[in-house]
Parts: C-alpha cells; structure tokens; sequence
C-alpha cells in the first residue's frame, strides 16, 4: 500500500510511543540486564567484564539449585493439577446443574485474590498449630497430622495447593467456553453410537478441545515462571531454604544481598529458559501458520 | 438386514409447559421411505428426536420393530441417525468415524472391517478413510455421516435435515444418492426436512406437520394433488398455489363465484356435497393454460409481469377484480405486461377449501 507522506508520517507518530516503550523497557533494560550478568556488580551497577564468572557462582549455589528444582516441581504439579481440576470442574458444571451462574462465580472467586492473600490464607489454613490440622485434632483425631508447611521436603507442594487453588477456577472457565462451543449433535450422536459418557470425553470432546488447553496451559505456564509472591507470603523460602523459587532468588539477591552480577545472571538464565521453551513452539506455529 | 417397522401411539412431548406433541399417532412400514415436512417449530424434529430416544416423552408409545422402545437408550432402539451438522468427531479419521461406535460396542474386529468396507464402498469413501472430516468437503462429510449410520445395520435410519447445510447442486446429487440408497438397501427410513422438493422426490409418503399435528400423511402425488386442508396446499409446491376468495353457489350444477368471474366446478370431486357458502379455490400455475379468446369457459386476465425461469416462466396476472395468480407457461409463449390473456381453470385440478376451517371441500 502506498501512502502519501503525512499519512506516513501519522502513522509513525500513533506508533512511535509504543515503538519507544518496547525498544527502552524491554529491549534495553533486557540488554542491560544481561549486560550486567557479565560484570562483578555488587550493590551499585559497574561495567567490570568478568566474562561467565556470576554463571558459574550461580550454578554453584546451593540456593539457586533448589529453586530451580523447586520452580520444575510446581511447573509440572501445578499445571498438570490446575488443568486436570479445571476440567473437571467445567465437565461437572456442564452437566446442565442447578445455579450454575453461582457455582460458576464460587469457583472463579479465587482467581479474582492476589497471590500474598492467597498465600497469607492458605498459611494460615496449613498452619499446624492454626488451620486444617489443629481443627482435626479440636475434633478429637488426636493422631491427625498436616504439617507439610514446615517440613522442607513439603513445602513446595503447599504452594502448589495455593497456586492450583488459585488458578483452577480461570481454567474452569475456559475449559466451559469450550465445552459449551461443541455442537450438540455430536453428543447426540455419541449417544446414537451407544459411547459411555466418559469415553465421549476422551476420545471425542479432549481432542476437539486444543485449542482451550493449549490456552490455559500458556496462562498457567507464565504464571509459573513469575512465581514470587506466594512463595513470599506462604512460607518466606522456607523452612530454611526449602521453598525457593528463581523469581524470588532474583529479588532477594537485587535489593537485600546486594549483588546485582549475580541477580542479573539468574534473570538471564530464567529469560533464556523461556526463550528455549517458547521459540520452537512459535516456529512451528508460524510454520503451520504458512502452510495453510 | 433388519428392517423395522415404526409404531408410534399417543405420543406426547412436552418442554416444561410447552407442549409441543399431543396425542400424535404415526404407523410407519417397514422398508417404507417417510418423510416428516414442515416448517421449523412444527414438531418434525422433536418427533425424529424422540423416536431416536434423545428426548424424553412424557406420555405415549414408540415401538419399533415390534418392541417397546418408549424409555429405550438411543443406542438400545436398533436405529441410526444422520445430523444436519453431520456430528462427525472431528479429530478422528473418516475410518475411525465409521468403526468407533461399533469397536466400543465391542464387535469383532473383521466384522467392524466388513461393515466399514462395504459402507465406504457404497458411499464411495474408500478413497478418503485414512482423511480427517477437516480435510474433506460439505458433501463428503455427509456421506461419511450417512456412512457411520449404515456400519450400524440398524432396523431403521433416522436422519434429521441431512441437507440443509450444502449448496443447492449438492443437495440434488445427495438427494439422488439417499434415494439410490434407499432402493438398494430397502431399509426403513425417516427422514426431517423443510425441503417440500426433497420430500416430494425421496419419499412414499410425507407427513405434512404443522403446529405438532400431522395435517395430511399420503403419498407424495396425493399430498400435491389433493392437500387436505389449506395449509399443506400453500406449504407444499414451488412456485406456490394460487388462492382465490370466493363463494360456492349451486346454481344447478355448482360453481365458485370471486367477484364477476365464475368458474364452472363441474368435474370436481368433492369430498362433501357442496353446499351455499364462501370458499376458497387453490389451483397450481401448471394448471392452468391459454386458450382463444372463444373458449366458452375461457376467463380473461391481464399480464402484469413475466418471471422467465429456464425451462419455463412464470406469468403473473390480475383478474377484473384484482385478484393476483400466477400461472406457468411455456418459456417461449408471447406475453409481455399489460397483454389480456384468456385462460382456462380446469376444475378436475382444483382444490376447494373451506373459508372457515381451510378443510378441503
């Protein structure tokens, strides 16, 4: 398309703030962040080449190891519950009940909560001297016992509790949409072919749904790479240093320990990360996207 | 293979305070080719739909193949079905669309091969089973729809507006194809359609439904011929039956009076003597033909446009009163607006209908 040249020039102008964000925030302070991994940065930033030196502190580190062990731990659990638990609940609201708008809202609530007041909740509720297990005992189950919390090698799974309570309503909703835009003539037709309910689920109405999983399972990735907050509300990385996460070991190391160079390595490290598991996933999508 | 035939008795559906069947009783043979005709909200799906056990009936009896099917599960009836949508599973191939319901009823598996065998072969599918539904075009889907029907070998087949959602010349070649089929496999079928064409080619006799009532079940040439009351007359015949107002009067021999012209009714049957009282004509526009202007029953009426349509046209014309009809004529036949034209109205083609309850004379 030709264009005369103040119409160009229009254009250029409606796009320039965008254009300006997107080359300072996120080009440049991304550049400058992996600029910095590369230098011996303490508390103020300098431009002391050390070449891979914070790498290889950061991979020495106790503290980094477990939050990457931990971060893969709730990537898995956490997506793989949240989208097992949102499905089935949209499979169970789906099946025409009573008060569905309500139920719905119920189930969509917990998304509509920050992560610190999650966290904040569920610390309480998984608190043993507090929640869940001084309530079993208060009822007379003397031997009940819950303390995930404090015991290192449980912590994460708690967060993972929180997150999937969290995250399992948004899915719920995104998983009906689907379910509600599946033609109703092949569930009559299943039941014309005599299909158990449950095998129509998985052999017909999961494959047909794609596109609402592969859309959850994006939401739900990118809240795990961000995982912080609850991590920070619910147990503070602990006990000990038992429920770390990256995001977290960043901040931590950014503003309280006061070493930028090795921050900046782990923000890298994390970006490259992301960059490893999304680029063949966009290539072929615009593959794909070329072909047809 | 099986053919059932279709009992239905008393049936009645209801939505909540809806009623949308009451008392309807339908006998359908077996081998025999029915058609349920109506406009949509008639009830000629919900009745389909029923006699498929995926609604719930709230009174009545639905028997096929001699048995009591009324609270029967859908897959329990000995029936198939073919969707307007066509319902194929969509992530599956056209194979697997064909095989899955027989291999989760747990047939053998040279059996399930037989059957989807034949079925492709007869559909000409062969080509495409290894294809998913995605990659195949609106007619294909539906004969692989109709295909995964007949791998069922049920007693009767069911199939609910199967065309609606193809283009018109596709429709015509599937129409022709379902009634091959129909002949080769003389399998009962009941067949929803708001297609008056396909109901006329496909069928042995229609049900005309209207309100949930089935106004007329006849054959095809009866329903055309001699519609039972004014509803099927207007709903069934493309272009559409000309109505004229008027009264009877028996003046000797009967004749209906609109407005200064008389049509002489001699050589009408009547199905109840006639007597004194307004009515209304309905003629079809093949019937009615040009003729000199000394033709003693010949009408005068004058052209107000011509509609060509190919192989003929379509005449449209006013009488004195002003009364508009329309007529067919051959293509070639020399009438441009404005022309007065002498016409005759054969009475052995008319269709004489009560003014108060539309009920045919």
């Amino acid at each position: 398309m030709r264009l005369s040249l103040t119409s160009r020039l229009s254009v250029l102008s409606a796009l320039l703030p965008a254009l300006m964000v997107m080359l300072v925030v996120y080009i440049g302070a991304t550049s400058w962040t992996a600029w910095m991994s590369l230098t011996n940065s303490r508390m103020l930033p300098n431009n002391n080449f050390v070449g891979f030196r914070q790498y290889q502190l950061l991979f020495s580190n106790d503290r980094w190891l477990t939050s990457v062990h931990n971060i893969v731990v709730y990537g898995v659990l956490f997506v793989s519950l949240a989208l097992l638990i949102g499905f089935l609940l949209a499979v169970a609201i789906d099946q025409r009940v009573r008060a569905e708008d309500t139920i719905r809202s119920i189930y969509l609530y917990p998304y509509s909560m920050s992560f610190v007041v999650t966290g904040l909740v569920w610390q309480w509720l998984l608190n043993p001297t507090l929640g869940v297990q001084y309530v079993l005992r208060s009822w007379g189950f003397a031997g009940a016992s819950f303390d995930w919390i404090v015991r290192p090698e449980t912590a994460i799974y708690c967060l993972v509790i929180a997150g999937v309570w969290q995250a399992s309503g948004l899915v719920m909703a995104i998983m009906l949409a689907g379910l509600r835009g599946i033609d109703d003539e092949i569930w009559k037709a299943a039941r014309v072919d005599g299909l158990p309910k449950w095998r129509v689920y998985i052999s017909i109405i999961i494959p047909m749904m794609g596109a609402s999983f592969a859309t959850a399972a994006v939401l739900l990735s990118t809240a795990v790479v961000r995982l912080y907050d609850l991590s920070v509300s619910m147990t503070n990385g602990g006990p000990g240093i038992a429920s770390e996460v990256p995001a977290k070991f960043v901040m931590d190391h950014l503003f309280e320990r006061a070493n930028i160079g090795l921050a900046t390595a782990a923000a890298t490290t994390m970006l490259v990360t992301v960059i490893a598991v999304v680029a063949p996933y966009l290539y072929w999508r615009a593959r794909k996207g070329e072909v047809r | 293979m099986e053919r059932s035939n279709v009992d239905i008795t008393k049936l009645q559906i209801g939505f909540g305070g809806l009623k949308v069947l009451e008392n309807l009783d339908l006998h359908v043979d077996a081998s025999e080719f029915l058609v349920l005709l109506g406009p949509s909200g008639c009830g000629k799906s919900t009745l389909l739909n029923a006699i498929a056990g995926l609604i719930e009936v709230k009174g009545g009896q639905i028997r096929i193949g001699d048995r009591d099917v009324t609270w029967a599960e859908p897959k329990d009836r000995g029936i198939a079905m073919v969707f307007q949508s066509y319902a194929l599973y969509p992530r599956m191939s056209v194979r697997k669309n064909l095989s899955f319901g027989l291999k989760v009823a747990r047939t053998p598996q040279d059996e399930i091969d037989s059957r989807v065998g034949e079925a492709a072969k007869m559909l000409r599918l062969t080509e495409l089973l290894d294809r998913r539904p995605s990659e195949l075009s609106g007619g294909q889907r539906q004969r692989v729809a109709i295909g995964r029907a007949l791998v069922r070998h049920a007693g009767v087949y069911l199939f609910d507006e199967p065309l609606s959602n193809l283009d018109a010349q596709l429709r015509a070649e599937l129409r022709v194809e379902i009634k091959r089929l129909h002949a080769r496999l003389g399998a009962t079928m009941i067949y929803v359609t708001h297609d008056q064409i396909e109901a006329l080619t496909l069928a042995d006799r229609i049900a005309v439904m209207q309100g949930g009532v089935i106004q007329q079940l006849d054959t095809p040439k009866k329903i055309y011929r001699e519609p039972a009351n004014r509803f099927v007359a207007s709903f069934v015949g493309s272009p559409a039956m000309n109505f004229l107002r008027g009264r009877i009067l028996r003046d000797g021999a009967p004749v209906f009076i609109a407005g200064d012209v008389r049509f002489d009714l001699n050589g009408y049957a009547f199905r109840i003597p006639p007597s004194d009282a307004p009515a209304i004509l309905g003629i079809r526009p093949e019937h009615i033909e040009i003729v000199g202007s000394e033709h003693p029953s010949a009408v005068t009426a004058r052209v107000e446009m011509v509609e060509p349509m190919g192989a003929d046209a379509l005449i449209w014309c006013r009488l004195a009163d002003g009364t508009a009809f329309s007529f067919r004529a051959d293509a070639d036949a020399k009438a441009g607006a404005g022309d007065s034209l002498a016409l005759r109205f054969p009475a052995e083609a008319f269709s004489l209908f009560d003014d108060q309850s539309g009920q045919r004379l």
